[in-house]
């Protein structure tokens, strides 16, 4: 009887004490978010979560005195993350100590020399001297072009109406004037276009020559030199930051129309301004928005208006030429209708067929360039045509590897919406940020959603949705990560949520990591502990699979294909089967071969024989006949 | 020519039989149709080769083998969500198809003096069948003795068949009908556009009874609210 009560005593200390572990297990105290995925059906398939929220970061939690406004992207490097504040023109840098981000200062000023103040002004004269040439001739152009529909409109009125004499001759003297004008202001272009090539020549030799004199101011109008001597420039409506190993930074300064490259003090290193140069549009404005550098110190930028790629600057601030411009895309019935079906009139006013801008950009460890694209036509997308994520190599080839059924395009669901407020269409990815190996998330603005894939483009997970809770987000627009924490950052609130993987999201990264470096036992191990969390996890069937064709096991690895819907390695698993198979079975596959063959020739003279009889019953009824 | 060039095939070694074995011969007119189709579907009526239950017989062997191709084709070469298929809802819409054609075919025949009758049509068109039973049955087989990347193999032979069965659906009207080429050409399209027609004809027809369904249930209860 004792005994009995001890052990009934146990059991219950036992199962409290398992439910309590459990409990703990449960609430860390992070919230959760919806993680799904797609089958290969392009069903969602929900998921364990592999993100959590980790703690959300604002302006109030980095103790600032101005609130953040309208921030524009993140730049994390080791334990430091800055925050672009386009609204508040500034830059903050914040460093993580173990879960908690403090602010360790603010940048909005960089500083420069007099001597390079005073070498800069001489360019600026001339460079502004050819602008304003430039400037004028487009107006006068404008104006040209003008005149000469108003005279048209003049002579189409005379042809028209039954004029009187009086009339008559006021007409003709109108348009007398009309043409008088017309011919002097063909005169001034053609004078302005004389003296451009001067002018040209002029800035090209102040800039040469302030490039060997070692200036590095050149966005002259963005610097001020106070009573003190001390020669200061302040950012303006900043976009995008980028920090180089050595910890020199690189600002997007987008309304002083330039970037600038500091030193880790904020001492003026370079400035890339407008290029000189008859490939870059003179008539805009350099508006850089989003840039990135590699480990030589190039720098690749977008800019507003320009849509031939990248623009690309080398270490010494000269410009080089734009990469990876996206392709022209239009469709074939607009195409039609444009060129065939419309007047000259509403052609004018239709917009013309031009490449799209990058949304963002991101450069991996092994200096490829990931950019994110949102204006495309929904038609082109499943079709891999729209290719809203490229990596980029350095001839600007789109070098993406896309190994799933799907292309990486975001969302596969693009649901109609019923209200204004509501997301429709595809995802309009507005970040990317590349993890270790080759592993990439993008943000879709209009779901508020991080969709993760591997190396292979498959997708890992998706997670996220829009609305005010923690982990949610109405105007995401830059994603960026810390080992394996993504951060995602908010333009309307400022927030920054912190993502930090679960153990399902660890095991994930973990296998994968675990087969790219070699360790295939281990690799399998891991996909195994996936599935106990989520059976319907393509990627462990595959991951298992693989581990399984390196150890001969075939029919295993076949069955683990199969499930998992991957033909290509269903494929290349078979062919090994079916090459052991004949092997071992040789003699039975050469034994039913002979016997087939005996067969035939048998039946073939049996068939002979009988008709052979045929024949001569024929020939002898047709004797007796 | 026609009853000279007959007395040196087969057939005319082995003639036709009474019963089971016409039934049996029939069928094995199929092999003949298809590499001979000219003189194959002119004799199919004119000369009684074919059989009805032959004709039958090809056409549920062609269903057959359409969702056999569905359900047992491996996977590497045909990717069908089986979770959402029905078997007998894809028998009989492709059946149903096939017989909205033939009659499409048949009425629009008729009043362009095309010589054939409905029957006739049926047969054919069953007969012109058969490649793809031939060639898709064993190709379900291949499916399993070939990889991923031989997957050439299997597309050509069911392209193969494809064009073949096309081929000789269009020979088969052609000389059932005693047309050329090109009215032939014209009246396949005109077929097509036929079929749609009836297949809106019909949806208009079963909505009509439909609403006419309604009316009375509703007149029934209103009776039967009024009197009790």
């Amino acid at each position: 009887m004792k005994r009995r009560i001890l052990s009934i005593m146990l059991t219950l200390a036992l199962v409290i004490l398992l439910t309590q572990q459990s409990a703990l297990a449960v609430d860390d105290g992070f919230s959760s978010v919806y993680t799904y995925n797609y089958d290969y059906w392009g069903e969602v398939v929900e998921s364990p979560d592999a993100y959590r929220v980790e703690q959300v970061v604002s302006s109030a939690s980095l103790n600032l005195e101005v609130p953040m406004s309208s921030p524009q992207s993140l730049f994390a490097t080791g334990n430091t993350l800055y925050i672009v504040d386009r609204g508040n023109n500034r830059v903050l840098q914040t460093v993580r100590t173990g879960y908690t981000f403090s602010l360790s200062r603010i940048i909005d000023t960089a500083t420069g020399t007099e001597d390079d103040y005073k070498t800069a002004e001489a360019v600026y004269k001339a460079r502004k001297a050819y602008e304003d040439l430039i400037k004028q001739r487009e107006d006068a152009e404008k104006k040209l072009d003008q005149l000469k529909t108003e005279l048209k409109d003049l002579d189409y009125s005379e042809q028209e109406e039954i004029l009187t004499e009086e009339e008559k001759q006021k007409a003709g003297e109108k348009t007398e004037q009309k043409e008088k004008e017309i011919q002097e202001t063909e005169l001034l272009i053609e004078q302005l276009a004389e003296q451009m090539p001067a002018a040209y020549d002029t800035a090209l030799e102040e800039e040469t020559k302030a490039r060997e004199a070692g200036c590095r101011i050149w966005q002259y109008e963005a610097w001020h030199k106070d009573e003190e001597g001390k020669v200061t420039s302040t950012l303006d409506s900043p976009n995008d930051i980028s920090v180089d190993k050595d910890g020199n930074m690189y600002f997007a300064d987008t309304n002083n129309q330039r970037i600038l490259k500091t030193d880790k003090d904020c001492n003026l290193l370079w400035e890339f301004v407008k290029p000189l140069d008859s490939t870059f549009d003179q008539k805009y404005s350099f508006l850089p928005t989003k840039i990135v550098t590699d480990s030589t110190g190039r720098v690749f930028a977008l800019a507003t208006s320009v849509n031939k790629g990248l623009i690309k600057f080398e270490a010494d601030g000269t410009f080089t030429g734009f990469i990876g411009a996206n392709k022209v895309t239009y469709n074939t019935w607009d195409y039609i209708w444009k060129r065939y079906l419309s007047t000259r009139e509403q052609r004018a006013q239709m917009a013309d067929f031009v490449p799209t801008e990058y949304k963002n950009l991101y450069i991996d460890q092994d200096g490829f360039i990931y950019a994110t694209n949102v204006n495309f036509s929904e038609y082109d997308l499943m079709g891999d045509g729209a290719k809203p994520i490229r990596r980029l190599n350095m001839l600007g080839d789109d070098i993406l590897i896309k190994n799933d059924r799907y292309p990486p395009i975001g969302d596969l669901d693009w649901k109609e919406g019923m209200t204004p407020n509501d997301y429709h269409g595809p995802s309009k990815l507005y970040d990317i940020t590349v993890l270790d190996d080759d592993m990439y998330c993008a943000i879709d603005r209009s779901r508020g959603r991080i969709f993760g894939y591997d190396q292979q483009g498959i997708m890992l997970w998706a997670f996220g949705t829009r609305g005010a809770m923690e982990g949610a987000s109405n105007g995401a627009v830059s994603i960026e990560h810390m080992g394996y924490d993504l951060i995602m950052l908010d333009e309307f609130t400022g927030n920054i949520t912190v993502f930090t993987p679960t153990k399902y999201g660890q095991m994930i990264y973990q296998a994968n990591h675990q087969y790219l470096t070699g360790d295939y036992d281990g690799s399998a191990a891991t996909w195994k502990d996936v599935q106990k969390l989520n059976a319907n996890y393509k990627l462990a069937y595959i991951g298992i699979g693989r581990a399984q064709m390196r150890k001969e096991d075939f029919t295993g690895a076949m069955e683990n294909f199969k499930t998992a819907y991957s033909r290509v390695n269903y494929g290349k698993a078979y062919r090994y089967y079916r090459q052991e198979w004949m092997e071992k079975n040789i003699l039975w596959v050469a034994l039913a071969i002979g016997a087939l063959v005996v067969f035939l020739l048998l039946r073939g003279m049996r068939r002979k024989s009988k008709w052979e009889v045929f024949e001569h019953e024929r020939s002898k009824a047709f004797k007796q006949r | 020519m026609k009853e000279a060039r007959l007395s040196n095939s087969a057939e005319a070694v082995f003639p036709a039989e009474k019963g089971s074995g016409r039934y049996l011969s029939s069928l094995r007119y199929a092999l003949h149709v298809i590499t001979h189709p000219f003189d194959g579907f002119w004799d199919l009526n004119r000369e009684k080769k074919g059989s009805m239950a032959a004709a039958h017989t090809i056409l549920a062997l062609f269903l057959i083998t359409y969702v056999m191709k569905l359900m047992y084709t491996n996977f590497q070469f045909i990717m069908v969500p089986v979770q959402y298929i029905n078997v007998y809802e894809r028998i009989i819409s492709l059946a149903l198809i096939f017989l909205v054609l033939c009659l499409a075919n048949w009425a629009l025949t008729t009043l362009f003096d095309g010589k054939g009758r409905f029957k006739d049509i049926y047969m054919g068109l069953c007969y012109a069948l058969t490649p793809y039973v031939l060639i898709q049955l064993p190709c379900i087989l291949l499916s399993h003795l070939l990889a991923y990347d031989e997957a050439e193999f299997y597309s050509v032979l069911i392209s193969f068949s494809e064009i073949w069965c096309a081929f000789l659906a269009f020979i088969a009207l052609m000389e059932i009908h005693d047309f050329g080429p090109a009215k032939t050409l014209v009246f396949i399209i005109a077929t097509v556009v036929g079929a749609l027609v009836i297949i809106f004809l019909v949806m208009v027809l079963l909505s009509l009874i439909s609403d006419a369904y309604s009316f009375f249930v509703s007149l029934y209860k209103e009776i039967r609210f009024r009197l009790y």
